[in-house]
């Protein structure tokens, strides 16, 4: 009698259909009530940090201090990013701060004191973060040592290593002329690209959507439907468009950080579209289930290490384009944690098995937006190590209750 | 007893030949002998510590056995991980599930096997996965919630679904239908007859006499990690009990041993 039929996964009557906008809208609420917070955490941290520190002193908010803040937060996005992959398997890499001081050091050296092409230079430093990682995932795999242990022991001796190579004087600086240098300081988009580039993401959302959707369909599968996707899409573009032209006041959009996006979107495609990625949920959610899946959770496991490292190696090399100098300071200090405390602040849980790629994107904005303002009001870095902890310390404590409450949910 | 002989059988799809595993000093297997034929549905019974889940696991590539030879459909192999025995086509459904609770039902049902590595094929995936748990008559609600919110019984029928996607040539179950309610079980026991019929090896682990009966074609009993006698599957339950806690053999076994001594004389 029903002309339609019931679509596949329709069929259980215990399951609440949520359809339309205001589906979605109950969904959402559940998904929070549940422990599953996404993006919401960054979303009132921006906002909270915004408000405090643009009563504070008014310049915070002033369009080329956001350009500055998208140059720095860049550098240590990168770091980030690694940082995502290892957490997501339930490991840690503590020595991502003295990598990148490493690669830093290795581009002063190779580059500006010994004469070697810059291209190669950067190959040099990016291959040796990959063979540390190896390293990580070698000791992990053969010895069953634990990455905290490792990568401890790897902060020191990667640090050491740094200032070996970087002697007695103790600081390189790089030719402000260089691509380098310019790409890390200079550099910005013209404004049309980041128009067009603020367009895409949207776009694409709809693209695939409905591409999905007919998919889905033609399956005879349910689809969470066209209002959802195209209020998404509206959202996002107009989110990104009014961030385009408020940066376009000011320098515009710095090529850095549109690397750093890409390499984001690109982390995101192979965590959430690839069995790699697939896997990587499954080795941090349950490594022994995983190996008899079939999984080869070491080369997993060295994957993730090989990324984070390189990903270290590549912030640090950029850093130092920032800074326009290889120092001993480089990769010390708050790095480290800054780079953990966004990977955890953006949602990628600390207990493996949970994560994103874009939380290495949204928390090093709250990072770094911490810093920026704390900067601005002329407070010694005793006092922004202090408020960086404390913010780590509470990333991590909403994780752990987030955790909780999944588990309680049923959605661990 | 009238057992089918290996010879009307064919060629069985694995042999085990004299296979122990020691843990340390704990010897949890020792000279173990099972022939495993196709169409043939193989009980193992005994007491808990028997060493019925160590065999599974070795099975399954999980353990490696400390002696002894596994010859699979014939050839002699070693199954030295998990993915080894899964492209062979021995497929587990272990007693712990081994399924990933932060992943959603098509993840787990697809683990390691997904459809195009490069680009998941999310809706395939999610067709094929509902037209698996049909035909297990399961009640999942909605394969796209993560494992964590499913019961016991939810979990268990995903991991003997998962077990059936690689089209395996043989297949253990380490206590299928332990969590499962009434209808569930029916169609576990249903669907290892079906898959019997199709000519696969099954293995079924179950420490429930009556399952066990319902569909075993021979019943291989354990008992402190040594084979301790294969029966019919119409052997009483009094038999089968004796031969799993070994309660008869001080006296009867005693017995016939002293009567075939005399005969001898």
């Amino acid at each position: 009698m029903d002309p339609k039929p019931e679509a596949l996964d329709r069929g259980d009557s215990r399951l609440r259909h949520d359809e339309g906008l205001l589906g979605a809208a109950r969904a959402f609420f559940d998904r929070v009530r549940s422990g599953d917070l996404g993006m919401l955490p960054v979303l009132v941290g921006l906002v909270v940090i915004s408000t405090v520190f643009s009563t504070l002193n008014p310049v915070f908010l002033a369009p080329n201090n956001l350009v500055n803040l998208l140059f720095d937060a860049a550098t240590v996005g990168f770091i980030s990013l690694g940082i995502v992959c290892v957490l997501m398997l339930g490991q840690i890499d503590l020595s991502v701060g003295s990598m990148s001081g490493l690669a830093s050091a290795m581009i002063g050296v190779l580059w500006v004191n010994m004469g070697w092409p810059l291209p190669a230079a950067i190959a040099a430093a990016l291959g040796f973060g990959a063979l540390v990682g190896l390293l990580y995932g070698v000791l992990l795999n053969r010895f069953g040592m634990p990455s905290f242990v490792s990568t401890l022991a790897g902060l020191l001796a990667l640090l050491g290593l740094q200032l070996y190579i970087l002697g007695p004087t103790g600081s390189i600086n790089l030719p402000y002329a260089s691509v380098l240098v310019r790409f890390g300081q200079i550099y910005v988009m013209p404004d049309w690209l980041s128009y067009l580039l603020a367009l895409l993401p949207g776009a694409v959302l709809v693209y695939t959507g409905l591409r999905t959707m007919a998919r889905r369909r033609a399956a005879n599968l349910s689809s969470p439907g066209l209002s959802v996707l195209l209020v998404k899409a509206l959202v996002l573009t107009a989110a990104l468009l009014f961030a385009a032209y408020y940066l376009n006041l000011g320098r515009g959009i710095p090529w850095m950080f549109g690397l750093f996006v890409a390499l984001v979107l690109a982390m995101n495609y192979g965590l959430t579209r690839t069995q790699w990625g697939r896997s990587m949920f499954a080795v941090g959610g349950n490594a022994e289930a995983a190996r008899r899946s079939g999984i080869d959770v070491r080369r997993v496991n060295v994957s993730a290490f090989m990324l984070c490292s390189t990903l270290a190696a590549l912030g640090g090399i950029l850093a130092s384009a920032r800074l326009a100098s290889s120092s001993q300071q480089a990769g010390t200090g708050d790095v480290n944690l800054n780079a953990i405390a966004a990977a955890v602040i953006g949602g990628t849980s600390l207990f493996g098995g949970r994560g994103s790629a874009y939380s290495a994107l949204l928390g090093i904005l709250v990072i770094q937006a911490i810093s920026n303002g704390l900067t601005l009001l002329n407070l010694s870095s005793s006092l922004r190590y202090m408020i960086t902890g404390g913010v780590l310390a509470i990333a991590v404590i909403v994780d752990s209750l987030a955790r909780q409450s999944r588990v309680s949910h049923g959605r661990a | 007893m009238t057992l089918i002989s290996a010879e009307e059988r064919g060629q069985p799809i694995l042999r085990l030949r004299g296979v122990s595993k020691q843990f340390g000093a704990v010897s949890a297997l020792a000279d173990i002998e099972l022939d495993i034929h196709p169409g043939e549905v193989v009980a193992l019974v005994g007491d808990n510590g028997a060493g019925k889940s160590t065999l599974v696991k070795v099975l399954a590539g999980v353990h490696q056995p400390t002696s002894g030879t596994i010859e699979f459909m014939g050839k002699p192999v070693t199954l030295d991980s998990p993915s080894k025995a899964l492209d062979l086509g021995i497929a587990t459904v272990f007693q712990d599930l081994a399924l990933c609770e932060n992943l959603d039902v098509v993840a787990n049902l697809f683990l390691g096997h997904e459809l195009s590595p490069w680009r998941l094929d999310e809706v395939g995936m999610e067709v094929r996965a509902w037209t698996l748990l049909r035909e297990l008559a399961a009640r999942i609600p909605s394969v796209r919630e993560p494992i964590a919110s499913l019961s016991g019984g939810q979990r268990q029928t995903v991991a003997i679904a998962r077990s059936l996607l690689l089209d395996p040539k043989i297949i253990m179950l380490d206590e299928p239908t332990a969590a499962l309610g009434v209808a569930q079980t029916a169609e576990v026991l249903n669907l290892i007859e079906r898959v019997r019929d199709r000519g696969l090896g099954v293995i079924i682990i179950s420490h429930n006499m009556e399952d066990v009966r319902a569909v075993a074609d021979r019943i291989v009993v354990l008992r402190l990690g040594r084979n301790n006698g294969t029966f019919p599957a119409d052997t009483s339950n009094h038999e089968l009990v004796a031969a799993i806690t070994g309660a008869t053999e001080n006296s009867v076994s005693r017995r016939q041993a002293r009567k075939q001594q005399e005969a001898q004389e």
